[in-house]
């Protein structure tokens, strides 16, 4: 092989091994889902025993649910920067 | 299926090493956009009576007092313009893409500027309540191993404010680009058989983008905003403490 197909064929490589990284990386997305699906149960759960106190479950669970996301949106950003900005064919020099 | 077409922000104008992207031409109409809203709101405001506009005002003011009143208890009573603006800023800089602005929160910077804001507050704060020293020795708490964690943790807290509100108003992007991509190559595969121009044309683009883009544009960008400004309202609250 000469030396353009070596390089040529490391970057796909590369390429490859970044967009399963970031499919790999959003099997994160399994744990915000699930932690999640409780918390909203949870309060449906609250304001089904207590329905005067709507808003405020409503407004505390929303911003739970915002924290539990945080794992998942690092990976999402993870994913992202794999696909699109793809770091690592830069550091095949 | 190479037409996806995802971008940061086009720059447009460069002075040396000075950059004016779109981002920041984008959030000072903003800016503006919310400066004449206030303005016209709060034209000629009476005690007695007054107009629709400024019923609409002081609902808004009303609303936001009793947020940051329920959140943030009374000591802090000069809040509720901070928080209003930042809840008013995002809204609008997420809505923004509805009328095909590029929106400032789908850039990175923005929102690490927003949150280094906040990240100030909150140390402000902290030293305040334990004055210099106590609030360095506030990261030996509750034992000295447990040091490095909470450095980590101190520093997180602005990172996953910005990177939250950024993945959520990117990822409506990219989910939108590339239903958008896969939709037109189904009516491509689908709509084949039709003579000349008439199978170009991407049927299946009509209606399903809509849906989406009430969810991730209008759903989204409005909890996102809400989020942000709870967010900031309960770490500024709990570093006063």
């Amino acid at each position: 092989m000469g030396m353009e197909e070596v390089k040529y064929l490391s970057k796909a490589i590369v390429l490859a091994a970044s967009a399963i990284g970031a499919g790999l990386a959003m099997i994160a997305g399994l744990g915000p889902g699930i932690g999640e699906g409780n918390a909203v149960a949870k309060a449906l759960e609250a304001i089904g025993r207590q329905p005067e106190c709507k808003s405020e479950v409503t407004s505390t669970m929303i911003l739970g649910v915002a924290m539990a996301e945080t794992t998942g949106i690092y990976s999402l950003v993870i994913a992202l920067i794999l696909l699109f900005v793809n770091p690592l064919v830069g550091k095949l020099g | 299926m190479s037409n996806i077409e995802i971008s940061g922000a086009k720059i447009l104008v460069r002075f040396g090493s000075v950059v004016i992207t779109e981002t920041v031409v984008n959030t000072w109409l903003i800016m503006l956009v919310i400066f004449i809203a206030c303005r016209i709101l709060t034209r000629g405001l009476t005690v007695r009576g007054g107009t629709k506009r400024q019923m609409v005002a002081e609902w808004i003011v009303t609303k936001v007092n009793g947020l940051v009143k329920t959140n943030m208890g009374e000591a802090f009573r000069d809040y509720p313009p901070l928080i209003a603006a930042i809840m008013a800023l995002s809204a609008l800089c997420s809505l923004s893409s509805m009328v095909g602005l590029y929106a400032p929160t789908s850039d990175l910077s923005t929102l690490v500027g927003w949150s280094l804001m906040v990240f100030v507050l909150i140390t402000y704060y902290k030293i305040r309540a334990n004055g210099f020293l106590g609030y360095l020795k506030g990261y030996t708490e509750p034992i000295v191993v447990m040091l490095p964690m909470n450095i980590v943790s101190e520093i997180a807290t602005p990172i996953s404010m910005a990177f939250r509100h950024f993945g959520n108003v990117a990822s409506g992007t990219v989910v939108t680009a590339l239903v958008y991509a896969a939709l037109s190559a189904l009516s491509a595969a689908v709509f084949k058989f039709l003579p000349g121009a008439l199978a170009s044309i991407p049927f299946f683009q009509v209606g399903l983008p809509a849906v989406l883009s009430l969810y991730f544009d209008i759903f989204s960008s409005c909890i996102q905003a809400f989020i942000f400004s709870m967010l900031t309202m309960a770490y500024v609250s709990a570093a006063a403490q």
